[in-house]
């Protein structure tokens, strides 16, 4: 089912940053050897897990990836593509949110405009640096440290290419990147004069072909999800200077003398994932 | 510590579990002196709220001393007697600033669950289910307490711990029911539902100026304790009409204003019942609306239907043709704990309210089965657990 109805982008007249086409947004891997790699990938993967066997399952994890991206980062490193169609382009994908903050814009800006803050809500982001007054360096948080050993460390670089103080921000992700990305972040009074209302859009560029695209049509409302948790975490941070958590409470899940887990707000990319189970 | 854990539908145990720890600033940690069974907690051992989990600690309406703050706590001090209402809130959102503290926008750290379901979340809840923030509740030794500068009240000196308890949950859903019904001086008043609930509703209404208040139950101590404590006259539904017994008994006009303290689990002796219990156990349905469609039919025209049952999904057969074309008011919600105890301590302290009599049986945790299936057959009005016990 194809989603017909308008980017909220166009509703709202923000946000219509298109992200570069670099990095594993570029296809490498034609379709047959895409589809045998995902299939392979996808009975490794369950068997290796089945037998415990972590490399087995790493390697099918690989293969899946591979074929579901159509993006392979070692033939792209030994200069390997069998692609078809070396031009083609993924759509980007939106997701965009807003909610307001009861508290002033400047405030609010200021907070945001402050990119090293930025993880303390977004618990998907490990670090953001700022290189310059326009350039920042972008690291992710893999909670996952099987995928991480697959994948790596998840980093890019982004460029602020517009803003206006106190009211809008402008970002595209530096070539290269390994999602391609880009978006913009307004801050505007809310109605009442008594809060802000803070309108965020992102597109990315998903690895992306026919396999990879019904896949990460999966995986969206995850991205979504996790974009609104962040900003919802970015209110409660504003309005109560800390961030509502259950991770790291007793109960009768845990054994009298066992040590509670950290609270979330340092260690809430687990909670993602028990979130997502919850599901 | 001890804490008595949801394992499963009608599967309560008592389990040793660490003790809680202060997780965020404005936390505090409360030992439990007092902590009550709520009829809302049967929706939950009955299964008819999702997102519970094996090892969840229940309970949300207690009172207890303060041992231990966190940093960014300013008015509690470790010592303090006190009554915490069962709903958390912030303090710093706009509904929390509005006094709609049960709508609080950042206490649920699960908010996500709802907003999927309500296409909104609302505030956490001690020990109600996962949707609802999925914090351990109240029958423990200890328990966390949120925002705890909001929420946590210091109880005055001449108000005893068996009244206090019920200022959590009971006497302000209870208040709160007759604050949205509209009652002005003289008005006839209809409660169904002669729980903790319903008996605060029937003496908030009479506090607020009713004239006259009609009590609907069928469980004969209920009733007699609706009668001889709270004021009321009675209805068993078991043996009237209930819409003919009230057109009589107002004159033909009906209740002015009509309280549903009963919520998604309602029974009734007719056909309804059955429609709504097959419906709910197909999944058709989640709730059974029965004392919801009898006050629409039974409101007077122009009157006010004032909803603190809870009611958790979807609902059937509302007669809504009624409901417009009477014009009623409908007013609903989960109880603004923080709005109307200050309010309530000092009704408690003047003597206007006396919730004490509310507390039938006091128990262990280790009697907690047994406590909620006494309540479930309805054999107790309240039963209040002593942790320390």
């Amino acid at each position: 089912m194809t989603d017909k109805k308008k980017p909220v982008s166009q509703v709202l007249g923000i946000g219509q940053i298109e992200p570069e086409v670099s990095g594993s947004s570029r296809l490498n891997v034609g379709s047959t050897e895409r589809i045998w790699s995902a299939a392979g990938g996808a009975f490794l993967l369950t068997f290796g897990l089945r037998q415990g066997s972590l490399l087995t399952a790493l390697a099918g994890g690989y293969l899946a990836y591979r074929g579901a991206s159509g993006h392979c980062p070692i033939s792209e490193r030994i200069g390997r593509n069998t692609a078809e169609a070396e031009n083609q382009v993924p759509d980007a994908i939106e997701i965009s949110k807003s909610l307001t903050i009861n508290r002033p814009r400047e405030e609010v800006y200021k907070y945001w405009r402050q990119l090293e803050n930025l993880p303390r809500f977004m618990f998907h982001l490990k670090e953001v640096t700022q290189i310059d007054p326009r350039r920042s360096h972008w690291v992710a948080k893999l909670a996952d440290t099987k995928l991480a050993s697959v994948l790596g460390k998840v980093e890019w670089e982004a460029r602020i290419i517009e803003e206006v103080e106190n009211e809008r921000l402008v970002w595209k992700s530096v070539e290269g990147a390994r999602i391609d990305n880009a978006g913009e972040v307004r801050f505007v009074d809310s109605p009442d004069g008594e809060g802000t209302e803070i309108h965020a859009v992102i597109h990315y560029r998903p690895p992306v072909g026919q396999l990879g695209g019904a896949i990460m049509k999966l995986f969206n409302p995850t991205f979504k999800q996790m974009i609104k948790q962040d900003l919802r975490r970015f209110k409660q941070l504003m309005e109560t200077g800390e961030i509502a958590t259950i991770k790291g409470q007793t109960s009768g899940r845990l054994k009298e003398n066992q040590p509670l887990d950290k609270p979330s707000s340092e260690y809430a990319s687990t909670d993602e994932k028990h979130e997502g189970l919850m599901l | 510590m001890k804490a008595l854990c949801y394992n499963g539908i009608g599967d309560l145990r008592t389990e040793r579990v660490p003790d809680p720890a202060i997780l965020n600033p404005k936390d505090a940690i409360i030992r439990v002196k007092l902590s009550s069974v709520c009829g809302s907690d049967l929706h939950l051992l009955n299964g008819y709220v999702p997102s519970m989990r094996e090892g969840d600690i229940i309970g949300h309406e207690f009172m207890g001393e303060v041992v231990e703050v966190g940093s960014e706590v300013k008015k509690l001090r470790k010592g303090d007697r006190v009554v915490v209402g069962s709903i958390i809130g912030c303090g710093e959102c706009h509904y929390c600033k509005s006094q709609e503290w049960s709508l609080c926008d950042n206490s649920n750290p699960h908010a996500w669950m709802p907003e999927k379901v309500y296409g909104d979340a609302t505030a956490g809840i001690f020990g109600y289910s996962h949707a609802f923030g999925g914090y351990a509740g109240s029958h423990a030794e200890f328990i966390r307490v949120p925002f705890a500068d909001h929420g946590a009240f210091v109880i005055p000196e001449n108000i005893t711990d068996e009244s206090a308890v019920f200022v959590s949950d009971a006497v302000p859903t209870g208040f709160m029911a007759a604050d949205m019904a509209n009652i002005r001086p003289g008005s006839v008043v209809a409660v169904w539902g002669c729980g903790g609930v319903g008996q605060m509703a029937i003496q908030s209404a009479f506090l607020l100026g009713a004239s006259r208040v009609i009590a609907i139950d069928r469980e004969p101590e209920r009733l007699r304790t609706a009668r001889e404590i709270s004021g009321a006259e009675v209805l068993d539904f078991s043996q009237v009409n209930i819409q003919e017994a009230l057109r009589e008994m107002t004159g033909g006009r009906g209740p002015d204003s009509c309280i549903d303290a009963v919520g998604m689990e309602a029974v009734s002796e007719g056909l309804d019942y059955y429609y709504d219990k097959a419906k709910q156990f197909v999944r058709l349905e989640t709730d059974r609306p029965i004392v919801l469609r009898e006050a629409i039919v039974a409101c007077r025209k122009g009157g006010t239907v004032s909803i603190v049952g809870v009611y958790g999904g979807l609902i059937d057969a509302v007669p809504m043709g009624a409901a417009m074309n009477k014009a009623l008011t409908f007013r609903m919600g989960q109880q603004h704990s923080q709005k109307y105890i200050p309010q309530l301590l000092e009704h408690l302290q003047s003597g206007k309210l006396d919730p004490s009599f509310l507390l039938t049986h006091r128990m262990t945790l280790d009697q907690g089965m047994l406590g909620y299936d006494m309540f479930n057959k309805k054999q107790t009005m309240r039963v209040v657990f002593e942790p320390a016990a």
